[in-house]
């Protein structure tokens, strides 16, 4: 495992993939590693965090990420609070900065918020003065998913540099697609999106990625297949004509894989799954499929980005000596 | 009652005048003008330096009042106007209720005679409380004093009335100005359909959105013969369809905003709210098309859409942000910094897009230095350096991208109806 001696980190937000460099990325990462360490101990914990107040604000609905962040906070022995927008104050009204202007009022450290709005996070950074983690905002940046994506290939396939990746789907409105793009690209990989030409967005290609709409030609060569899910939704508003014509034309199924794919492709997939829609039973369960890994390698990236965020300018090293 | 003006450059395109010289007004309107005026005056201004124009004359403005007072009133709408040399704006019909029949078009004439800063030509509904359904009773709201109908803020989608009204409208001698937007392609978007929509994850509005309508609402003026000007051109194909309407010899005039002009879609990357405005901020093909636009007369006016919303309604998550910004008070800078300074236009262009050209396309007979006419007047410090901070706002909202910016050139003094408003930058 390579450690980066030079490199500190010195930013009080993530908000995003897309102002991070190559070194930050790597950084997180590789501290992820130590932590992925700690939690394979009997008793997965860390004093690092005692006494830091970590806020989960989510005003999207979430299983993975939310469970996630909260554990790592744990983990690190930080107290943590969870509010959901569906059961607080923004039913009655409320705006989102004086929730947030309220809730820092007692004296917290961080907020974790997922919001439906592109640019909530940098919103809610000018209204506070805690740190800010984006969980996802709108169609704009998942970060956190990014990070524990790039983990997973790194963890299964070694180096990112060079290798194939192709993100399927719906393109257009998706905040994973984004966030992998800048990920895999700044670490040196070769990007493609696949997806119905009506859901992936204009001028992606200037992003760094390939653009393609046939999904064979998406699978031959990848060395990774990141699967998005798609919004069943999107059906009505005159997107795609049906699920069934989506499933012919996009559907991963070991049929597809058999005929185009290399053998040692690696099946990835946010979550949560459209079963037989994006990705066919035997696929998500399949020997393919590292979808359970990213969940697993999702707790320790976030405990990264905590400890990180809570110890600017710090350096790693030192930290790593004291142990 | 006799103000005379000194030494200034007086520029006036109606009369191809760019020379320097005295200006006279004798009993609220010009009455000599040129050379150097040997005349006692109860009042002397030195423009020396100093450029004397006809009055600012904004063809698209959002007055609050009646039904926003809280975020802007006629009031505090016409003092920004003053501060930013208009001396005449068009309030758009989109207030709470709708300015859809003679009585509302006379309450804002009234109005203005009360606060005596500015005045307004009210702009009437096309449809009434803009519903799209029925037109409005035009001949009553041209005659109560409606120079143009528009149901701005919102295009009529019903092509067959839109056709129709525009036939009616053109009899009562009315012009159109058609807000175009076609509710369908802009599919709850926020921002400008490119590469940043993309970067940003912000639902995206097309250029077809806009250009699309422009092409429509020609063509129907076309065939009803009616006087058509396209508000708040945004998009370089739009100007490319007026400029081949021209071509043909249409009827049709079109506006820009000074922050379609100086403003790209990449600058919401900071997801300014302040930046959220319809039609939207577009790429640098557009503002360029649309400075190229300003500079072959394609595009006739500056026009703000000055559109004041309260702090709390702007600082919300982007999706939920109303669109609009503020600019009366900023417009001429912007406009210098951007167009002079950068050689797309010199002064006698400025102005005339400013004064001269908007108050052609109104019939209003202003916009000009002409002996005889109502003195409605600025004297502008081109030169002059100032900072666009809070402090400075006259308007009742501050919802501007601009705040913090350094500013050139600044209207000082204004006379309306041959009465010093503003004097030295100081309302009287």
């Amino acid at each position: 495992m390579k450690k980066n001696t030079n490199i500190k980190w010195t930013k009080k937000h993530l908000l995003g993939i897309e102002e991070l460099s190559k070194e930050e990325i790597l950084l997180i990462l590789d501290q992820a590693e130590s932590f992925k360490e700690v939690l394979k101990r009997p008793i997965p914990k860390v004093p690092t965090l005692r006494g830091k107040t970590i806020v989960n604000l989510f005003c999207e609905a979430s299983t993975r990420t939310r469970s996630s962040f909260e554990l790592a906070a744990k983990r690190l022995s930080a107290d943590t609070l969870n509010i959901a927008a569906s059961s607080s104050s923004f039913l009655k009204g409320e705006t989102l900065k004086d929730t947030a202007r309220n809730i820092e009022a007692m004296n917290i450290d961080m907020i974790i918020m997922r919001h439906s709005c592109s640019g909530a996070p940098h919103f809610l950074a000018r209204c506070i003065d805690a740190s800010v983690v984006n969980a996802g905002d709108g169609a704009h940046e998942h970060p956190t998913q990014a990070l524990l994506d790039a983990f997973t290939i790194r963890e299964k396939l070694g180096n990112i540099k060079g290798l194939n990746v192709s993100i399927i789907g719906d393109i257009a409105h998706s905040r994973v697609a984004r966030s992998n793009i800048w990920a895999l690209t700044k670490l040196g990989a070769k990007v493609t999106v696949c997806g119905p030409k009506t859901l992936i967005p204009v001028q992606i290609e200037k992003m760094g990625v390939k653009v393609t709409y046939d999904i064979a030609e998406a699978v031959e060569g990848a060395d990774v297949l990141n699967v998005l899910r798609i919004q069943l939704e999107r059906q009505e508003k005159a997107l795609f004509p049906s699920i069934r014509e989506y499933i012919k034309c996009f559907g991963i199924t070991e049929e597809l894989l058999d005929k185009y794919a290399k053998k040692e492709i690696i099946i990835m997939h946010p979550g949560p799954i459209n079963r037989g829609v994006e990705l066919s039973q035997d696929v998500a369960d399949g020997k393919y499929s590292v979808i359970l890994h990213q969940v697993t390698n999702g707790v320790a990236v976030r405990m990264a980005v905590l400890f990180l965020l809570s110890h600017i300018k710090t350096s790693i090293v030192e930290e790593k000596a004291e142990k | 009652m006799k103000i005379l003006i000194k030494n200034g450059r007086l520029i006036d395109p109606s009369q191809n005048i760019d020379s320097k010289g005295d200006l006279l007004i004798e009993n609220g309107k010009i009455s000599q003008i040129g050379g150097q005026i040997k005349e006692q005056a109860s009042e002397t201004i030195n423009a020396d330096g100093k450029i004397i124009s006809s009055g600012f004359v904004d063809m698209h403005t959002h007055l609050r009042e009646p039904g926003r007072e809280d975020a802007e009133t006629i009031e505090t709408g016409l003092t920004a106007a003053i501060m930013g040399g208009f001396t005449t704006v068009c309030a758009m019909p989109n207030t709470e209720p709708a300015c859809d029949s003679q009585g509302h078009v006379k309450f804002l004439l009234d109005r203005a005679r009360e606060v005596k800063l500015a005045n307004i030509l009210p702009v009437g509904a096309i449809t009434k409380n803009r519903e799209g359904k029925r037109m409005t009773e035009m001949k009553e709201l041209k005659e109560a004093g409606s120079p143009a109908v528009s149901d701005d803020g919102s295009s009529v989608e019903d092509a067959e009335l839109l056709r129709r009204a525009m036939e009616y409208a053109s009899m009562v001698d009315l012009l159109v100005i058609s807000h175009c937007e076609d509710k369908a392609l802009f599919a709850g978007g926020v921002m400008n359909e490119g590469y940043f929509s993309t970067l940003l994850g912000l639902a995206p509005i097309p250029a077809e959105a806009e250009s699309t309508i422009v092409e429509r609402d020609i063509r129907l003026a076309e065939l009803a013969g009616a006087r058509l000007h396209i508000a708040h051109v945004s998009a370089a194909e739009s100007v490319e369809i007026i400029r081949n309407a021209k071509k043909r010899g249409v009827k049709v005039t079109a506006e820009v905003t000074p922050h379609h002009f100086t403003l790209t879609d990449e600058a919401l990357k900071t997801y300014d709210t302040n930046l959220k405005v319809n039609p939207p901020l577009r790429s640098s093909k557009d503002t360029e098309a649309l400075k190229k636009g300003l500079k072959d007369g394609t595009i006739d006016v500056i026009a703000t859409d000055h559109a004041p919303h309260l702090e709390s309604e702007k600082e919300k998550e982007f999706n939920y942000a109303p669109f609009g910004m503020i600019g009366l008070e900023t417009a001429l800078s912007l406009g210098v910094m951007e167009l002079i300074e950068k050689k797309y236009l010199d002064w006698p262009e400025l102005i005339r897009k400013l004064s001269a050209n908007p108050s052609k396309i109104l019939k209003y007979g202003r916009g000009t230095l002409e002996k005889g006419r109502v003195a409605d007047l600025v004297i502008i410090d081109p030169k002059k350096e100032w900072s666009y901070t809070k402090e400075t706002i006259k308007s009742h909202s501050s919802n501007s991208p601009f705040l913090g910016w350094k500013m050139t050139a600044k209207v000082t003094d204004v006379i309306v109806g041959g009465k010093v408003v503003m004097k030295e930058e100081i309302i009287i």
